[in-house]
């Protein structure tokens, strides 16, 4: 009795030790309340993140490793270089959502000649990347801090094209309801060079899943889903002159080393790549989002 | 006496219930107004401050205005066209929009500016109608001075409790089920029907009277 008593009280002290260390752990280094949202850099251990909002995990914007801050930490991250496969040379890049500014920098570290346009609108965002995570920019590295659907609108007027653009503007819950429409992804479509590629950062588990991918498709057509078992984000991958057109063979030795310096693996990466050609996973008769109809952050409220 | 005074009540009734709609179209429009900009002008926070501004400079010229056009023989009549003018001052909306935005775009550089404009031109007109509708409520209300403050609250009570029920339909349903120029042209139908309706309801309520008249004259 008085022995496992004593367990008892060790197991207490065990599970309350770790509890402490793990809240020792989190530290939060900088939190400030912009015009969007609460905008908060948190330390734990080796790992900096970016969140919007204190509650969930779910809300990590961006994360880095101090030590390794080439190291691409999300999956989703290594899931959008998906693009380089199919398009293995853009020389114009245009990211929406800034988030850390660390798609920003590993892009300007595999493609060094080429120029990126970064969007975010939340300017605040944009000084907490360049103080917290080294987000650097040059003269081929431009930070405009705009709405990304006027940005895209503007660049349209001055007739610019990009041969990638990276779709992934979130708000503290989802992605922004004008910027998930038909109208906002053929303005996109608009903007991209004949062989151009867009890369959109979407999360699978959730009623929109159906409306998106439909809107996807109506612009589009087929593209490529980029998934894993093992998590929520789904990148879709589309191409200008779709999933059949012409694709330069990725693979050259100077692009799958410059992945794997980063820590990613390009045959997985080209692996987890599926054509919605071959395998669509959401009814044909789904409704298209647009400018209209977008109660997007409504649809996504309600889980499957 | 008891007789005579019924028809009277229901007729006040009808009127606050069409204050009740006139609160309901201010803030279900105001509401959408931030959809329809969006596509141009994003949804930065100075969208919303365009949009707010619009509409409160608007409903307080829509207050002067009112007020100014109760003073000559105010009637049930006048009362139903402001409504049917602000259901047809709304129908721009849904017709010319795009294109109305489209050339501000083009011509304005800076989007706070741009939206500041483009819910100039899309909002202030249907909402200073809206806004005279108010005070015009007063009016046909008030029977006498001593009654006109409760009769006022009563009518901001009513138009406000419209308008915050207006919002969360709007916002939580029914942008859910309809698309925004749906939304937009069946308020605007709404509106024009009522106004048809309060104009017929006056032309029976005359005949009401002068039948009643006549027949109180005969009678004597």
């Amino acid at each position: 009795m008085p022995n496992s008593t004593n367990l008892f009280i060790k197991i207490t002290y065990f599970v309350l030790s770790v509890c402490t260390v793990h809240n020792v752990m989190a530290e939060v280094i900088h939190s400030e309340r912009s015009l969007y949202r609460n905008i908060i850099v948190e330390d734990k251990g080796d790992l900096r993140c970016l969140k919007f909002n204190v509650k969930s995990n779910k809300t990590r914007q961006s994360c880095l490793l101090k030590s390794q801050p080439q190291q691409l930490v999300f999956n989703y991250t290594k899931q959008l270089l998906t693009g380089l496969l199919i398009n293995p040379e853009p020389k114009r890049i245009l990211i929406i959502g800034l988030g850390g500014g660390t798609m920003s920098n590993t892009l300007h570290k595999l493609l060094p000649d080429s120029y990126i346009d970064n969007v975010e609108i939340d300017h605040s965002v944009i000084k907490v990347a360049r103080q917290y995570f080294g987000f650097l920019e040059n003269d081929r590295i431009k930070t405009y801090s705009q709405d990304g659907r006027v940005f895209v609108k503007r660049a349209l007027l001055k007739k610019q094209e990009y041969d990638w653009i990276i779709l992934d503007a979130f708000n503290g819950d989802y992605i922004p309801e004008h910027l998930m429409t038909k109208e906002y992804l053929e303005e996109t479509k608009r903007l991209l060079s004949p062989n151009g590629i867009l890369t959109a950062n979407t999360f699978s588990s959730s009623k929109l899943y159906r409306y998106e991918s439909a809107t996807y498709k109506a612009v589009f057509g087929d593209f490529y889903q980029v998934s894993n078992d093992n998590n929520s984000n789904r990148i879709i991958l589309a191409r200008n002159n779709g999933v059949d057109g012409k694709h330069n063979s990725a693979n050259t030795v100077k692009l799958i080393n410059g992945l794997l310096a980063i820590g990613v693996d390009a045959k997985q990466l080209l692996n987890s790549m599926k054509s919605t050609a071959m395998h669509q996973d959401w009814p044909d008769d789904s409704p298209v989002l647009t400018d209209q109809f977008s109660p997007a952050n409504l649809l996504n409220i309600d889980t499957d | 006496m008891q007789t005579a005074n019924n028809p009277v009540n229901f007729c006040n009734l009808y009127i606050y219930f069409l204050a009740f709609t006139s609160g309901f179209s201010i803030m279900c429009i105001e509401l959408l107004a931030g959809r329809i900009l969006a596509p141009f002008f994003g949804s930065s926070v100075h969208i919303w401050g365009s949009i707010i501004t619009v509409f409160m400079l608007s409903l307080s010229f829509g207050y002067l205005l009112g007020g100014k056009f109760s003073t000559h023989s105010a009637s049930l009549n006048r009362y139903g066209a402001i409504f049917i003018i602000a259901g047809l001052t709304l129908l721009p909306i849904v017709t010319s929009s795009v294109w109305l935005m489209e050339s501000i775009f083009l011509a304005v550089e800076d989007s706070r500016y741009g939206s500041l404009l483009a819910s100039t031109a899309l909002f202030f007109i249907p909402t200073i109608i809206l806004g005279m509708l108010s005070p015009y409520s007063v009016r046909l209300l008030v029977k006498n001075s001593n009654e006109s403050g409760q009769v006022a609250g009563k009518l901001y009570f009513v138009s406000t409790l419209g308008s915050a029920i207006g919002t969360i339909i709007t916002s939580f349903y029914l942008v859910l089920w309809f698309d925004i120029n749906t939304i937009v042209m069946s308020v605007s139908m709404v509106l024009s029907l009522l106004g048809v309706i309060t104009i017929a309801v006056a032309k029976m309520n005359t005949s009401f009277y002068k039948a009643k008249l006549q027949r109180d004259i005969s009678h004597a």
